[in-house]
């Protein structure tokens, strides 16, 4: 089996300075081929009886050749995707800085619910009445979201914070609509530090997206706000806290001034976890808020996804909710599909089925375990621990704005200023003192911004030990003799810094027989 | 509280680094009017996780498990048997608590199964290239409708009767909001529509299914020609995807992108979801394709490692000038599918493929053999449709009364539509017992 892992001739070339081994291995760093170089025919890791002999009935298309899939043994794939594994940074390694992306700690209470029979092997189109306690289950979560934040109605289906965010500006085109005004309001306004979802979602649906600067203290520049409202501005869609972890302090006047041109108010909710307990957004005026499951209520990112983004409705949008939702009559529960008789005019439907059960059995476990006392401490201890390491890293790094900030702490680039040390570097250098990196380069505000979100779930013994590293490192950026290190680092991770340009330019998306490494390198 | 590792004492000491008394004045740019003096009213205090698991205990009694019922319910999602390896996989800490892999150097793992995944796909669709998975079936099927749109620069997709028909409103509704024609087909219960026709120089895509919502397994290939005369996509969709263990794959009968549902391989049926949704597509089109990709390149020693790549056709980078405004893909639910698909190999895949022809087969047989039940279906898979002498909803009612999970009415997905009150769909996997199906027709019998 070839072990060689792409290197280009013998075991350590390349600039490392390693000693080598003869595996190419360190210890349990394992280098790992794809399945595709590691399967032999005639092999498998399942038991399946013979099936039975019948006619067949695939109306002449059975397929014809190989697939070409590769065979191994049930031990073989457990070690192939353990040693995998292993080459992953994670919440439950350590401090899981990332800004704006709220890695908390996942109970693992929340995944063996999850996966309860009678809950996890549910058929979504089992009849009605034999998943009661699963629509009891959605509709208890839809009322602490309710709840939580202030607002009258929730849609339950969108699958992610970006789905939510189409789902909501749905909802307020499907108003508009119903009021006349779609056609001449086509402009959706939206900060410059907005997540990039927000101006792909509003295009999407039509809208010119008009960006709206901000002040010198890093929230909306409420007068450029006004002069930008008018009778053809659809929405405003508006993170708060903001991506510079910031709370809008004008958020009241924000939402009279838009509310007052005829508009509507989308609140990105990517960051209610810094406010959850201690605000409702529904008392800020606001008209519809996604809430991403996977950050505020724990459920796993799990590598990117699943999510889950259940969108949070005002009066004047409840009516347009999406298909499905839940009813009680009485003492039994429905589940309203396309088609039923209902009041208000929904405005269609964005996802097969009933939305991400999975993510609501999570997250409502998450909500039980802390109730409405834990939550407001989840808060809290967020807020704390982000206004802790802008304090202790206030003199050594720079913040971009006078504090206090709400989850999370940004920083720029100006304490790198003439070291030849970039943001990219230091964060790199980060990863070889064990950590994960913060957001880098976002919002794109702050000149090489560095977004720092501890979370309520790090003790204090570990903040200050990552501040000791981040202080440290600046130490070294400053010193003037370092430069070359930060630019190879990182040193001691499975993998260096990898070519991404390589990757664009000659995009080798899938594994073929032939194209090893050395033809991409080519 | 369990999860949170601060002490009233850590607490104060961090209040004496920063420089204030309390947390609250922490939160002073909220405003006054806004600010809650106490916890949120109206809602319970924490519990702990013996009470938790109560709690969600008590939910689940209330629901009737498949795996205490004869069961046969498909339409878009499928009981299978998922190894125990897949479940204890994804339960790794570093797989289930890891961000995007955003930062390559420390998330190989995840990058490496997500590039096994994408190859897996265009294996098993006969495609060349795959993203790196979307939220479900369901909504890339929205996607790839969006993605022929930009690729053709037209604005009008045929939709089949034979498509699912939510997946159907959900392409129905992104048109509606973001101003395409969708133009739908009449439920398609015979399996002989002809959409041929249909396609003229406007046409930015047809979207068919295969086997269709039906169970119908048909053969796209002149249907793709005509496509491609008329400068028209094929998208073809798969809700069952053990399917194309046995079935040509959409690839050879020249569809443009594919769309499956991957539950059926590593995922459970959780109730709908979270699912994992396969893409691919041609080279040519790989640019326009929405979702995230991983790529092949090599590491600053020249080691061989993937990067997420193509990202100038994403959201944080083009902004409203995106493919897509899509953020996520489902990585979890992806990394189940390639685990299961890994232990399943050539061999266990085509085996379990066979395995589910030959059930539902045995149960078609068994069902069409009942006074006044008719098969629709010429050719299927592991998924049929009979018509019944009397409407299906209440018959699927009273066998749910006796703990039998006898299918799907027709009626429930396209209400009010009186050609197909007679007709239920019937779904047969590997799971699926002799005594069940047993079960089941001498349930039926006694209804019907």
């Amino acid at each position: 089996m070839d072990r060689s892992q792409g290197r280009t001739g013998g075991i350590a070339s390349g600039a490392s300075t390693e000693a080598p081994t003869f595996t190419g291995n360190r210890a349990l760093q394992i280098e790992e081929p794809l399945i595709f170089e590691m399967g032999q025919p005639g092999r498998t890791g399942v038991d399946l009886p013979e099936a039975p002999k019948v006619k067949d009935r695939l109306n002449g298309l059975r397929r014809a050749g190989e697939i070409g899939l590769p065979g191994l043994s049930e031990p073989q794939v457990v070690q192939h995707y353990t040693r995998l594994s292993q080459k992953n940074y994670a919440i439950d390694m350590g401090v899981y800085p990332l800004g704006s992306c709220t890695m908390k700690h996942n109970p693992r209470i929340n995944e063996k619910v999850a996966r309860l029979a009678g809950i996890g092997d549910l058929h979504p189109l089992q009849p009605q009445s034999t998943v009661q306690g699963a629509l009891e289950l959605i509709d208890r979560l839809a009322h602490w979201l309710k709840t939580l934040t202030g607002m009258p109605a929730v849609a339950m289906s969108p699958a992610a914070g970006a789905h939510g965010e189409m789902c909501g500006m749905m909802a307020i085109a499907a108003a508009l609509e119903a009021k006349g005004e779609r056609a001449q309001r086509k402009t959706v306004l939206a900060p410059e530090s907005a997540h990039g979802t927000n101006p792909a979602t509003a295009a999407a649906l039509g809208f010119t997206v008009k960006p709206i600067p901000a002040n010198e203290k890093g929230r909306v520049d409420l007068a450029a706000l006004k002069a930008a409202l008018g009778p053809d501005v659809a929405a405003i869609m508006l993170t708060n806290p903001n991506t510079c972890g910031l709370f809008e302090s004008e958020i009241v006047e924000i939402s009279k001034a838009v509310h007052d041109a005829g508009a509507y108010f989308y609140c990105d909710g990517a960051n209610f976890n810094a406010i959850v307990g201690k605000v409702r957004p529904g008392d800020l005026g606001v008209d519809c808020m996604h809430i991403n499951l996977h950050k505020t209520f724990s459920t796993p990112h799990g590598g990117g996804g699943p999510g889950a983004g259940p969108v949070v409705l005002s009066a004047a949008l409840a009516p347009y909710a999406p298909y499905p939702w839940i009813v009680k009559d009485g003492e039994t529960w429905r589940v309203a599909e396309d088609g039923a008789a209902v009041d208000g005019t929904p405005l269609g439907r964005l996802k097969a089925f009933h939305g991400q059960m999975g993510m609501f059995t999570r997250a409502l476990a998450y909500i039980m375990s802390h109730g409405a006392d834990g939550l407001k401490q989840v808060a809290e201890d967020a807020v704390l621990s982000a206004n802790y390491v802008m304090a202790a890293l206030k003199d050594t790094m720079t913040p971009a704005f006078d504090g206090p900030c709400m989850h999370e702490a940004l920083f720029d680039d100006s304490f790198l200023k003439d070291t030849g040390v970039s943001t990219l570097d230091f964060a790199k250098a980060m990863i070889d003192e064990g950590y994960h990196p913060m957001t880098m380069y976002f919002p794109l505000v702050v000149h090489g911004a560095m977004l720092i979100e501890p979370t309520e779930s790090q003790a204090k013994e570990d903040l200050d030990q990552f501040i000791a590293a981040l202080k440290s490192l600046a130490a070294r950026a400053k010193s003037g003799t370092a430069v070359e290190a930060f630019k190879a680092a990182p040193l001691y991770s499975p993998r260096r810094r990898l070519d991404e340009t390589l990757a664009a330019r000659k995009p080798v998306l899938r594994w073929r027989p032939s194209n090893n490494f050395k033809e991409a390198a080519e | 509280m369990r999860y949170l590792p601060l002490t009233d004492a850590d607490r104060r000491d961090m209040l004496g680094v920063i420089g204030v008394k309390s947390v609250d004045e922490l939160f002073r740019d909220v405003p006054l009017s806004a600010r809650l003096g106490a916890k949120v009213a109206g809602l319970p205090d924490h519990l702990g996780e013996l009470e938790v698991e109560r709690a969600f205990q008590a939910y689940a009694a209330k629901n009737v498990s498949p795996s205490v019922a004869p069961f046969f319910i498909g339409a878009g999602a499928y009981r299978h048997h998922v190894p125990a390896t897949v479940d204890y996989m994804i339960q790794r800490g570093e797989f289930l608590t890891s961000y995007t892999p955003y930062q390559p150097e420390i998330t190989q793992g995840t990058l490496q199964y997500l590039f096994e995944f994408q190859t897996q796909v265009t294996l098993l669709t006969g495609m060349e290239v795959a993203n790196a998975s979307m939220y479900d079936g369901s909504t890339g099927t929205s996607e790839a409708v969006l993605m022929a749109n930009r690729v053709t620069r037209r604005s009008k997709a045929l939709l089949s009767g034979g498509l699912h028909p939510q997946y159907r409103r959900i392409i129905e509704t992104t048109g509606h909001w973001q101003g395409f024609k969708a133009v739908s087909g009449k439920p398609d219960a015979d399996g002989l529509e002809d959409l041929i026709a249909a396609v003229d120089k406007e046409t930015s895509c047809v979207v068919v299914q295969n086997p269709s919502f039906f169970g119908h397994v048909r053969d796209f290939g002149k249907l793709a020609e005509a496509c491609h005369a008329a400068g028209a996509l094929l998208i073809v969709v798969v809700t069952e995807v053990v399917s194309l263990g046995l079935l040509k794959p959409p690839g050879e009968m020249g569809a443009d992108i594919v769309v499956c549902e991957g539950q059926s391989i590593g995922n459970g049926l959780g109730f709908g979801g979270p699912y994992v949704g396969l893409f691919a597509t041609k080279e040519k089109y790989m640019r326009q394709m929405p979702g995230r990709l991983v790529g092949e390149t090599v590491d600053a020693d020249g080691k061989r490692g993937f990067v997420l790549t193509l990202s100038t056709r994403e959201q944080h980078i083009r902004r409203e000038k995106a493919t897509s405004n899509i953020c996520t893909n489902a990585g979890l639910c992806a990394l189940a599918f390639t685990v299961h698909l890994t232990l399943l190999g050539e061999a266990g895949f085509r085996r379990l493929s066979e395995l589910n022809h030959g059930k539902a087969s045995q149960l078609a047989d068994k069902v069409a053999a009942l006074p006044g039940v008719k098969l629709l279906n010429e050719g299927f898979f592991n998924e049929f449709t009979v018509s019944l002498p009397k409407a299906a909803a209440p018959v699927v009612e009273a066998l749910a009364a006796k703990r039998i999970l006898g299918g799907v009415p027709v009626s429930r997905l396209l209400p009010g539509d009186k050609s197909v009150e007679n007709l239920l769909l019937l779904a047969a996997t590997e799971t699926a017992t002799d005594g069940g199906m047993d079960a089941l027709v001498a349930g039926l019998k006694e209804m019907l």
